[in-house]
């Protein structure tokens, strides 16, 4: 038995050897440029990324650290600042499950099954993708506000949305609707629907060919889609501004940001937004952790 | 479990994967489903497994109608095409899927398990996952599995379709071995006459949506019921012509070099145009004229390579080429060198009336 299992095992490892030594002849042929050429092309290139990318990075965090550590220790810890932490938080919490929720139940039907009006839900799950966030927030406003459509309805039981948490939480799930969708979609068509059927035939039921087969297979994909909804669900700013009015204590990080700069408290501001902008840096690294396990997830599934 | 299907009918969209198609398979036989790609013949295994509902028509295991029951609840061992093994799950939970669902003890399913794969000869390799096993270890991977639970039959849908020649003469012989230990009522599909007649007991020949023809692989192969069963089946020759005097006249009527068979019982008309189909193992070749019964042709190339010597000829003034097969005995005698001159004959002929054939060609392409 292992010895043909070696046997099968010799000739990947001598086609991956080989697209290597393609991938090598592929880097000579793009640098045949004359030298001169290509440090000009890697300068521009460096340069474009340390303009854009690094000098930015570096100014948040030796902004924050300008006054010093206890400054940037009072500015984090200020009862403001730790109540935009929390709301943040809060918000992130709540939006999650929501839209993991729904994203997973749409990309599970948009997947696995042929039904009318596929094409037009596909579309509107990446509405938020194309409209505004300040778009998104005006039309929570227009919905929920005091002049709003349901206004009066909302103001006779005294329920508040618009300048009040639901507000922001309705407008942040909103603008991060769309992420673990549509990251599930097109990991699902690519994985088919064999394996499921695979499962019924053998006995299961829906839920548990759902559970054991389907879950286990888009793990990987959806980690790295919750990822980047959480991303921005801790970092939205235009539809999140424009529901709060800029009125409420309802502060989230990034407006916290935005008022202590307004207000002229640039180091504040600054160790504020290093918070954000560390979260930034860990979602990248786990999302590149988790890419990498996806990718191999999906190629395993084909087998 | 014997199982039958009454006029089923499946289409999707304006395309009819299958027309009024009925079909018996009896207890204890395997069951081959053969035909080109788009003949409907996934589709009737899907539609006998529950993965498919048909629009009309009904399944029956024994006298069992089963038509609006979900594949969870038939009981049948499913092997797809490209394995659809458990990515995720070794090889162990692969074959255990079955049982687990259906809540067996765990020393039961270690019990089971232990046993297929002894069955399959991959004992050792149950903590593999399934991506490090080759395709022929997958393939009898997805068999274990779905014989695990003991189902009531075996469906397979292109079981060696992704494997290569050598890995898949073996599994077929093996799958052979297999159902003559288990009896299982058994049914597979393929594009591949060759492995249909080689592994089945009863070939079921489909085209468009329809069976052309079913029977036992001999019975099938020795009398195709009409031309397109005739063309698929294998290389054959094929000619043109038409009936004169009762008689299929093949070859155009200018050409004196030409021979007549009998004409199709069916259709028999005076002038109707004709196909006739003949393989190239049914054909001799002689030095001498034998009347009208044979052709001249001129040699083009000999090939001596194979289990029988592959001749290829053209007739009537190099417009009709043709291949014949002879036995090596046969080539020893006759001596045959490129450009010799030598008369055919055929020792059997498949006429069918030209529209008829023309048509199945046309939508075969």
């Amino acid at each position: 038995m292992n010895d043909s299992t070696s046997i099968v095992a010799a000739p990947r490892a001598l086609e991956s050897e080989k697209s290597r030594s393609q991938n090598r002849a592929a880097v000579r042929r793009a640098t045949n440029e004359p030298v001169g050429v290509q440090i000009v092309l890697i300068a521009l290139a460096l340069a474009f990324l340390g303009l854009f990318l690094l000098v930015p990075l570096a100014v948040v965090f030796a902004e924050a650290f300008r006054k010093g550590w206890e400054v940037y220790r009072a500015s984090i810890t200020s009862p403001e600042a730790l109540a935009a932490i929390k709301l943040t938080l809060l918000v992130a919490a709540i939006t999650l499950p929501l839209n993991t929720l729904f994203g997973v139940a749409a990309a599970w039907a948009i997947a696995k099954f042929r039904f009318k009006g596929k094409s037009v839900l596909i579309t509107l799950i990446d509405l938020p993708f194309a409209v505004s966030p300040v778009i998104a927030g005006l039309i929570f406003v227009l919905l929920f506000g005091r002049q709003g459509v349901l206004g009066e309805w909302l103001m006779a039981r005294d329920w508040k949305i618009i300048f009040a948490v639901p507000g922001i939480v309705l407008a942040t799930a909103f603008v991060t609707f769309p992420f673990v969708a549509r990251e599930l979609i097109a990991f699902m068509e690519a994985q088919g629907t064999e394996e499921e059927e695979a499962a019924m035939v053998l006995g299961a039921s829906g839920w548990q060919a759902f559970w054991r087969v389907t879950i286990p297979n888009i793990k990987w994909g959806l980690l790295y889609g919750i990822i980047l909804c959480n991303a921005r669900a801790m970092g939205e700013f235009g539809a999140v501004s424009v529901v709060t009015g800029h009125v409420a204590r309802t502060n989230t990080v990034p407006l916290q940001v935005e008022l202590l700069y307004g207000e002229y408290q640039f180091a504040a501001a600054f160790a504020v937004a290093s918070i954000l902008t560390l979260v930034g840096i860990v979602t990248l690294v786990i999302k590149r952790i988790v890419e990498v396990r996806a990718h191999s997830q999906l190629k395993a599934g084909s087998g | 479990m014997k199982i039958t299907i009454r006029d089923i009918t499946k289409r999707y969209g304006a395309f009819t994967a299958l027309q009024n198609v009925s079909l018996e398979v009896p207890q204890g036989k395997l069951v081959a489903l053969l035909g080109p790609s788009g003949s409907g013949k996934t589709t009737l295994l899907r539609v006998i497994a529950g993965l498919e509902a048909p629009d009309s028509g009904s399944v029956l295991y024994e006298q069992d109608d089963v038509t609006q029951r979900a594949a969870k609840e038939r009981n049948v061992g499913f092997v797809f095409q490209h394995y659809a093994l458990f990515g995720h799950m070794t090889i162990f939970e692969n074959i255990a899927f079955g049982l687990r669902v259906r809540k067996w003890k765990n020393d039961a399913v270690r019990e089971r398990v232990t046993e297929l794969l002894r069955l399959i000869q991959l004992e050792g390799l149950e903590k593999r996952l399934p991506s490090q096993l080759s395709g022929g270890q997958r393939q009898r991977v997805a068999l274990a599995r779905a014989l695990a639970a003991s189902p009531q039959m075996l469906l397979l849908d292109e079981p060696f379709g992704a494997l290569d020649a050598k890995v898949r003469a073996d599994l077929r012989r093996w799958i052979r071995q297999l159902h003559d230990e288990i009896h299982m009522t058994s049914v597979f599909v393929t594009h591949d006459q060759e492995e249909a007649f080689e592994v089945a007991d009863h070939v079921v020949v489909m085209n468009k949506g329809r069976i052309e023809q079913e029977g036992a692989p001999d019975e099938v192969f020795a009398h195709p019921a009409n031309a397109f069963v005739t063309d698929f089946l294998g290389h054959v020759n094929v000619f043109h012509g038409r009936i004169q005097n009762g008689r299929a006249h093949i070859g155009t009527v200018e050409m004196p070099m030409s021979f007549d068979v009998p004409a199709p019982e069916d259709h028999a008309e005076e002038g109707a145009e004709v196909t006739a189909y003949i393989r190239p193992h049914e054909v001799d070749i002689d030095r001498v004229s034998h009347g009208s019964d044979s052709m001249f042709a001129i040699v083009t190339r000999v090939n001596r390579s194979g289990s029988t010597v592959k001749i290829a000829l053209v007739a009537q003034e190099g417009q009709l080429p043709l291949d014949v097969e002879l036995p090596h005995e046969r080539d020893a005698e006759l001596g045959l060198v490129v450009n010799d001159r030598v008369w055919v004959y055929p020792r059997q002929v498949r006429v069918f009336r030209r529209e008829e054939a023309a048509l199945d060609k046309e939508t075969a392409a």
